[in-house]
């Protein structure tokens, strides 16, 4: 009772990153509150696949096998989690701020009447004072996410309903494996009892699902350009810049909108975020959300031409000119330094 | 067969073009410094509809919208755009709420709108981006949903078909009405306003509005016009208007609350600055080269 639960989403039989991030997380959260870690599983055929879960330190998994769960629809997924807490009572809920998160999310929190933040940076633990009411609470979650477009950080807590319940998008946390051999319960449910017939009311006529043509959040450098790249074409000097260091290109949402990358490419609140140990920001000026997406790289790059940018500030390294001046020399020094 | 459509549409700060005045000195937003606009995905969704009342004759499309008394703007926007009519929900009760109380709200005020087949909003607002209240009202509602729609491409025999956006790809689902849709900006964008629409409607008021033009004794202008053309009046709602309760609608109703509010303040590393000279950049890749951090 009373546990950290995380929803985990399922592409076929494979639990998808994010749910693997989150379960990461959520054992340090589950740890820190002294309670347990549970995971759902919600799909079909989904035999051994609380071997998925459980390296990450699951203490129970919840498995929900049954035709009719995979692909997702919104009202069998609904039964499950609001007739699953309504017994177990769960203090915290993490799920991805995917597409399936961001439906089913809002749904549950509808249902069971209790506070939902979405696409949160950040999650902690602490406490609360209620001034008004006179009241203290003892660990809380703080869920921390840029707000009114990027241009606030807000801390959102729910002082009196459960479960609180949180998003959080990919990449954003980072999977780590704690134990392979770790052991858990796992408990397979009788979905009947879950969900009734009705709930099955969305047909899914077509469904067509690429892998992503890239590894930006995996990338270990990240050279990324904004809108002072200027064009479609200026971005093909980071292309090359990306070839030489083995790097992947992204863009800000600036240069997105423009046309100058694709949209799979955007890096920040609303796109990838990413962890390299390098980035290489050029001609972005750093608004918030580019920076939330960003900022737990390990070396910094900036080059631009202004020398107020925001994001300069938080660089390690700031070069002052002009990323057509700048970036063939990084090339050009690269090839004549790292043979 | 004829629907009837509700659109779920907010205005919102353009945080879009947020500029050096838009945050003041203690932290605080200076919303005057922000224009109010249709929020941009519901435009979207509000051409969904509009597209459906065209190709089913006798269709009639609401909006429903719930803020101050400016807001009436929206449903005026949605008039010439083809809308039928519209409701604004706007009480004090309703301030301070989270996406679940205005979910709670909105639910109560359809409740209350009685006949709809189709609920479509936006998929989310640029000043919250959170996505959650379509999916709310849905649950409120006991209806089935539809996120992130990219087109609706029938209606037929009281079953919808939607090709929506997912993660990675694309999904054609099928579902039978009512339901509640979401609609993501890569929808179709909005028809433009029609001439003959804003002539018909520019006069539309709400009654805050009417009241502001009012306010210093002034004699309200062109007053035998709202009396003659009942559509030239917007509804407007309170809790009491929709039976609402007020312990589930705005700041009471909210179970989420803002513990911390931050601007944004950079903090700032000890960092190298660097010329864009061939010595410069030469010497930083030798010196990345040479901690492996490249090569």
């Amino acid at each position: 009772m009373n546990n950290v639960f995380v929803y985990c989403e399922m592409e076929g039989r494979q639990v998808a990153d994010v749910s693997l991030e989150l379960l990461t997380k959520g054992r340090k959260l589950a740890t820190q509150l002294g309670c347990q870690l549970e995971a759902i599983c919600a799909g079909s055929d989904l035999a051994d696949v609380e071997k998925q879960v459980l390296p990450y330190g699951t203490d129970r998994v919840h498995v929900f096998d049954a035709p009719g769960l995979f692909p997702y629809t919104s009202l069998p997924h609904t039964s499950i989690l609001v007739n699953l807490f309504k017994a177990e009572q769960p203090q915290i809920c993490l799920m991805g701020a995917t597409v399936i998160g961001r439906d089913l999310g809002p749904r549950v929190s509808s249902a069971l009447t209790s506070g939902l933040t979405a696409d949160c940076t950040q999650l902690e633990i602490g406490s609360h004072e209620d001034k008004k009411a006179g009241k203290t609470y003892e660990n809380l979650l703080y869920q921390i996410r840029p707000a009114f477009g990027g241009n606030i950080v807000a801390t959102i807590v729910n002082p009196e309903h459960r479960p609180q319940m949180a998003t959080v998008r990919e990449g954003v946390m980072k999977k780590e494996i704690l134990d392979p051999d770790y052991q858990g319960e796992v408990i397979r449910h009788d979905v009947a009892k879950f969900v009734p017939e009705t709930d099955y009311v969305v047909k899914v006529i077509d469904r067509h699902v690429e892998k992503a043509k890239h590894n930006l959040k995996g990338a270990p450098i990240v050279v990324a350009g904004g809108y002072g790249m200027g064009s479609r074409e200026g971005f093909n000097m980071l292309f090359e810049l990306a070839k030489e260091l083995h790097a992947e290109v992204g863009g800000s949402r600036a240069a997105v909108d423009a046309g100058f990358c694709d949209h799979d490419r955007q890096i920040g609140q609303t796109g990838v975020t990413v962890h390299p140990k390098l980035y290489i920001a050029c001609g972005i000026s750093g608004q918030i959300q580019h920076i939330a997406g960003m900022q737990d790289a390990g070396i910094i790059i900036s080059v631009n031409n202004d020398p107020n940018a925001p994001i300069n500030t938080i660089a390690d390294y700031v070069i002052n000119g002009t990323v057509e001046e700048v970036i063939p020399k990084m090339i050009k020094y690269y090839k004549k330094n790292s043979k | 067969m004829s629907l009837k459509i509700v659109v779920l549409a907010k205005q919102v700060p353009d945080t879009r073009c947020v500029g050096k005045d838009a945050m003041n000195a203690d932290g605080t937003i200076n919303r005057a410094a922000l224009p109010a606009i249709f929020n941009p995905e519901d435009l979207n969704a509000l051409e969904q509809a509009l597209r459906l009342k065209d190709a089913h004759p006798g269709s009639t499309v609401t909006i429903l919208t719930m803020g101050p008394g400016r807001a009436a703007e929206i449903i005026r926007e949605g008039l010439y755009r083809g809308a039928d009519n519209g409701y604004l929900l706007t009480d004090r009760a309703f301030a301070g709420a989270d996406t679940l109380a205005t979910s709670y709200a909105l639910a109560t005020a359809i409740r209350k709108i009685g006949e709809y087949d189709i609920i479509v909003g936006g998929r989310q607002a640029i000043d919250g981006d959170t996505a959650q209240v379509g999916p709310q009202v849905a649950e409120k509602l006991g209806l089935t949903q539809v996120t992130y729609v990219e087109e609706i491409q029938s209606v037929a025999d009281g079953r919808i078909r939607v090709k929506r956006h997912i993660d990675g790809g694309v999904e054609t689902v099928e579902a039978p009405l009512p339901i509640v849709l979401t609609v993501n900006g890569s929808a179709a964008p909005c028809r433009p306003r029609n001439a003959k629409l804003v002539q018909k409607y520019k006069r539309a008021l709400g009654a805050q509005e009417k009241a502001a033009l009012t306010k210093d004794g002034a004699e309200l202008p062109y007053a035998a016009l709202y009396e003659e053309r009942p559509y030239l009046t917007i509804p407007e709602w309170s809790v009491a208007d929709v039976n609402g309760d007020t312990r589930q609608c705005g700041l009471s109703g909210s179970p989420t609350k803002v513990k911390k509010i931050e601007n944004i303040i950079f903090q700032a590393k000890e960092s190298k600055t660097l010329s864009g000279s061939d010595a410069d950049v030469e010497n930083l890749i030798v010196e990345l080269l040479a901690n492996h951090t490249i090569g």
